[in-house]
């Protein structure tokens, strides 16, 4: 994994020609690319649909640590891989 | 239980101004007069959305021949489908562009035949062409749409792979595909003329892979090797009717681009029959579904539900039965011949193409 490690001011944007869409089926969420689909889990869900390129990486986090109850430290840890990984992908732009 | 598709490749026409002698198209063309109209394709992609299908390929032939093109991306994107638009480019200008975005286009994937203006104007048939291709790269730099260039390598450009590469950084795409020729249609009738050596496969292979990680978070490459010097055979399609449907520009319903090859199987039409049931109970989707059908040695391989028996139409071409051991397999009787054929024609002065032609 290589590329720039957001900060708490980064707002990062869905990449061009990615979307988030939800399954009409079983409400689950799929994240569209060019010639691949990432079915989420709840946790990725709940990250990439607060991905709008209004919110930054730190309001985000406090989100969702607001929303889950969880250790802000934790959750800024995990979501900064998250984002760090899908930016090597080219899905999300940092 | 059968799993829906996830994917439409939507051939709107055969019709294109360009002249490619690897055209994945068939030999025997569509006419226009015998294409869908604007509502037949409406509903066959909401019937596509309604089976599961996330993304729509509009491709042909060149898909901006269709003057209701903005028309089916729009509807698509109501229907809630991820729209790609497959296009040689050369018909489109800025306004153009715009109105398909303003329709929605998710993303775009733009073929380049080559870097060099006169040698991709030379393979693609059409003078000018390269130079039109590039204008609208300038204007794609600009514009949120997802860009994807698209390259088809073979023995009389693969020696420009990693100038493609440094081209595709310039332009800003998202996104590579260095797409080694596929042999089937007129790939298959201009092989000789098509067909890289071993070496120069492998030297295009290294190249690749340096740039994927040098590149890394800037420019995704994905890499499409040629089966005819492969180990084990593709994955054709992620598997004979599991994840993928084609419809082609007058309504028929195929498992892949090229099954009509396979001259034993008959295909419905989505004129006269639901999509649904054609993905389920059509007669060409049941014919290689799953690995019930296979022979030994596929049907104990192991490796059996990884490349899902590899590509039927190269097994019916090469053998005659459609159920035959994809000579692309070392395990076949026939890999050695395949081998041969590659290194012959790879070793071949043969230059002329028989460009592609209605």
């Amino acid at each position: 994994m290589t590329g720039a490690v957001p900060q708490e001011t980064t707002v990062p944007v869905l990449g061009r020609g990615v979307r988030l869409r939800q399954n009409r089926a079983d409400g689950s969420w799929v994240l569209l690319a060019p010639e691949k689909m990432f079915e989420l889990d709840q946790v990725s869900a709940e990250i990439l649909r607060r991905v709008d390129g209004e919110r930054s990486l730190g309001v985000i986090v406090d989100d969702l640590a607001a929303a889950f109850d969880a250790p802000r430290e934790e959750i800024l840890r995990d979501v900064s891989a998250f984002l760090q990984d899908f930016a090597a992908k080219r899905v999300v732009d940092l | 239980m059968i799993p829906a598709p996830t994917s439409l490749l939507a051939e709107l026409t055969h019709r294109c101004p360009l002249r490619c002698p690897y055209c994945s198209n068939p030999l025997e063309l569509d006419r226009r007069s015998s294409e869908l109209t604007t509502d037949e394709w409406k509903y066959v992609l909401a019937q596509a959305a309604e089976l599961g299908v996330f993304h729509v390929h509009f491709s042909g032939g060149e898909p901006t021949s269709r003057p209701d093109i903005a028309d089916l991306i729009s509807h698509a994107r109501d229907v809630d489908l991820y729209t790609n638009l497959i296009t040689s480019g050369v018909l489109m200008n800025a306004g153009r562009l715009d109105e398909l975005i303003e329709a929605g286009l998710d993303h775009l994937q733009l073929s380049l035949q080559d870097v060099d203006a006169p040698l991709a104007d030379h393979i693609g048939g059409l003078k000018g062409g390269h130079e039109r291709k590039l204008a609208l790269c300038r204007e794609l730099k600009e514009r949120r749409v997802g860009f994807t260039i698209n390259a088809v390598m073979h023995r009389q450009n693969v020696h420009n792979v990693g100038a493609m590469i440094d081209l595709a950084v310039e332009t800003g795409a998202d996104r590579l595909e260095v797409a080694h020729t596929q042999y089937y249609g007129w790939a298959l009738k201009n092989r000789t003329a098509l067909m890289p050596t071993r070496e120069q496969l492998d030297q295009a292979t290294d190249i690749v892979t340096r740039a994927r990680e040098q590149l890394e978070g800037r420019l995704v490459i994905d890499y499409v090797v040629p089966d005819y010097y492969a180990r084990y055979p593709k994955p054709c399609m992620g598997g004979w009717a599991r994840t993928g449907l084609n419809v082609t520009p007058s309504g028929k319903v195929l498992p892949c681009h090229a099954a009509e090859s396979i001259t034993v199987l008959t295909f419905d039409n989505v004129k006269d029959k639901p999509l649904r049931d054609i993905w389920v109970s059509g007669e060409a989707f049941q014919a290689f579904r799953g690995t019930d059908w296979m022979e030994e040695p596929c049907r104990s391989c192991e490796r059996r539900e990884l490349d899902w028996g590899g590509c039927r139409c190269q097994a019916f071409h090469f053998t005659g039965s459609a159920t035959a051991i994809d000579p692309a397999c070392s395990l076949s009787p026939l890999h050695e011949v395949l081998r041969s054929i590659a290194e012959k024609d790879a070793a071949s002065e043969e230059a002329a193409f028989s460009y592609r032609q209605f």
